[in-house]
């Protein structure tokens, strides 16, 4: 298996749910076709090594976290996913056939659509405008073909609707709508244009709390619908309670994908983080504290 | 939380729509300046202009035609604009057309319509060269097309000088008169109806009986066509919507699958185009071809486009903005020179009207972006 290999460095703290580690088999999905699956990829660019080695399953109905700090090589691995990277080795299945994107648009004609952190909206144009940006719906024929603005205002606003926003009035402007909304926004269009795979980067890294529950609902929502959701973040708090499975991803390798039942909270936090790095860190600060509290006696 | 987690109100969309007033709706319209402008200009010189013969017939058409001229060249940079990018080779294109109709229908003796078509072929591949330019090196448009400005300007100087000794070429008056393509691009339309409004007395007559205004200059119908298409295109149809995308954010664009290479390079070559329909109409209307025509139109033509209410920044804008900018502009020039004040003022007057319009936008952007 290949993410033992990884499994070795691993630190101490982290064995017991590392020997858990069921890598990307579950038992309850053996016999499951995955919806996307990644096999050994590795992704250089000169010499540089983003990617090595990463093999991880979506299933249908599924969210997978991608979990990871900075420079994990989050980014990489979802271009990789959405066609904007080819791999260097290793091959990609869709449904179970091997599939080579050149384009982010073949990606996304194949059903993986792709959120990125940008979001694709752009602010002043109106929600219908933006939902329909790409693929506006056209009614007539040659020279005077024009968009259903009629069909693609309603359109909007149902499905605006389903994820409980009440839009009243789908032509105004997307720069009115707030940083969850607009990302539900985001998340609308691609499920409406019928996405199999939903890729989310750090879709809730830039809200509240409040705001980061409205999207981690509707994700709940659009895996209920049988979509396989990768959602890629360095939050926990935001994985945790959402996830099915999770893949921990560390200087371009992966650590391990764990099934949820198989790994705790703290676990996936301390490994994020690095173990050791964080005992590192406890002992720092405690040893602040006791300067603290020697300097003022 | 339930369901309506965003909004409190519970459904019933009408109702709630009808709250906003119509006043404030208008102002969040891109043209909403430009109109108010328009309004504000026409009450001041009916008052300053009464008596002088501004808002006659003739000196209405004679004020519509400068603005419609100006309007062709608006309506294609405000697409541009909107599609997030200039032309500042839009004046030099004018001369540069007008020579490249004008020396092979008056030096190699070409046939007008041959001319005519040959210097729109060429304008396509200048406004492509542009755009390729633009997207391939990733430059600013502002340097690319101000290098063009040069480029052309200097091919408009030279190649007359080289082939004629001169920077005029005149005699295309009559070559025009037996011409098929040249009745689109020179006289008036609507002759048909004048000499029927003056002979049921509407309309001033000559002592001959004939309509002292024979008809409406043709430029202005290129105007008002333009104008309908630009605005059909930027509403109700898909390349409508890529324009706004691309301008708004090349790279969001660029995610959700438009062409914007594609897109933005058709916009050159139309703004290419609008300064070859416009060097025609200049072109028929005198029957020479300068080098020097077309001065300063690049800047003219954004002034009447910001008047307009796009924004500079682009995926903001509307076609009918830029119309009524052009008029704006048209309406002071002349009625500038019908008040008798010195026309050394127009310039004071375009440059103080260009601060306004675009304090005007950004507080409207402002506004628009503002929750509901």
């Amino acid at each position: 298996m290949t993410t033992n290999a990884n499994l070795q460095q691993t630190p101490e703290q982290t064995t017991t749910a590392a020997d858990r580690a069921r890598g990307d088999t579950p038992k309850a999905a053996d016999t499951r076709t995955p919806l996307i699956e990644m096999q050994a990829v590795d992704k250089h660019f000169g010499n540089v090594v983003a990617l090595s080695n990463i093999s991880l399953k979506v299933y249908a109905g599924e969210v997978m976290c991608l979990l990871g700090d900075n420079g994990a090589g989050k980014s990489t691995l979802i271009k990789t996913l959405s066609g904007v990277h080819a791999p260097t080795h290793g091959e990609l299945l869709l449904e179970g056939n091997p599939a080579n994107f050149t384009s982010p648009g073949q990606a996304l004609d194949a059903g993986i659509a792709t959120v990125f952190q940008d979001l694709a909206m752009i602010p002043l144009m109106s929600i219908t405008r933006n939902f329909f940006m790409g693929r506006e719906p056209t009614k007539g024929f040659g020279p005077f073909k024009y968009v259903d603005w009629e069909f693609a205002d309603r359109v909007a606003r149902e499905e605006m609707a389903k994820i409980g926003i009440d839009v009243r009035d789908p032509s105004q402007p997307v720069g009115t709508l707030s940083g969850g909304e607009r990302q539900c926004v985001a998340i609308a269009r691609a499920v409406y244009f019928g996405a199999k795979v939903l890729i989310l980067d750090e879709p809730t890294s830039a809200l509240g709390v409040k705001q980061a529950s409205k999207v981690l609902r509707y994700i709940a929502q659009a895996r209920n619908r049988g979509l396989g959701v990768i959602f890629i973040t360095h939050n926990v708090h935001h994985a945790y309670p959402i996830g099915d499975a999770f893949t921990l991803l560390k200087r371009g390798t992966s650590l391990g994908s764990w099934r949820k039942e198989d790994i705790t909270r703290e676990e996936v936090l301390n490994m994020m983080a690095g173990g050791e790095e964080m005992a590192s860190l406890d002992a720092e600060l405690a040893e602040f504290q006791r300067t603290d509290s020697a300097s003022v006696a | 939380m339930t369901d309506h987690t965003i909004s409190a109100v519970p459904a019933a969309d009408d109702e709630r729509l009808r709250r906003v007033h119509p006043l404030k709706a208008a102002l969040k319209r891109p043209e909403f300046g430009a109109i108010a402008g328009t309004i504000l200009v026409f009450a001041f010189f009916s008052v300053a202009a009464s008596g002088t013969g501004m808002f006659s017939l003739a000196g209405i058409l004679n004020f519509l035609e400068v603005s419609a001229q100006l309007g062709i060249l608006a309506i294609a940079a405000s697409l541009l604009m909107i599609g997030g990018e200039f032309d500042l080779s839009l004046g030099s294109m004018i001369g540069f057309a007008g020579i490249l109709i004008a020396i092979p229908a008056v030096q190699y003796g070409w046939p007008l319509w041959l001319a005519i078509t040959f210097a729109f072929a060429c304008a396509v591949l200048i406004g492509w060269i542009n755009g390729y330019l633009v997207m391939r090196t990733g430059l600013p448009s502002f340097i690319v097309t101000l290098g063009f400005l040069f480029i052309l300007r200097g091919l408009a100087i030279g190649l007359t000088r080289l082939t004629t000794g001169r920077t005029q070429v005149s005699g295309l008056q009559e070559i025009a008169d037996h011409d098929w393509l040249a009745p689109f691009f020179s006289g008036e339309v609507f002759t048909g109806l004048f000499s029927w409004m003056a002979a049921q007395g509407w309309i001033a007559t000559n002592f001959a009986g004939n309509p002292s205004v024979t008809g409406v200059p043709v430029s202005i119908v290129w105007w008002i066509v333009l104008a309908a298409a630009a605005t059909w295109l930027l509403l109700y149809t898909r390349f409508g919507n890529w324009i706004f995308a691309c301008g708004g954010d090349v790279n969001a664009a660029r995610n959700v699958g438009v062409p914007v290479m594609k897109v933005k390079i058709l916009l050159f070559i139309f703004t290419a185009v609008a300064a070859t329909i416009f060097a025609c109409l200049q072109v028929m209307d005198t029957g020479s071809a300068d080098t020097t025509r077309g001065l300063l139109k690049e800047l003219e033509a954004i002034i009447a486009v910001v008047i307009g209410g796009a924004l500079l920044t682009g995926g903001y804008g509307s076609a009918v903005g830029a119309v009524f900018g052009a008029l704006i502009f048209g309406t002071v020039q002349m009625g500038i020179f019908y008040t008798g004040v010195n026309t050394d003022w127009f310039k004071v007057f375009l440059g103080a009207m260009l601060l306004i319009a675009v304090l005007f936008n950004n507080y409207v952007r402002k506004k628009a972006l503002e929750a509901k």
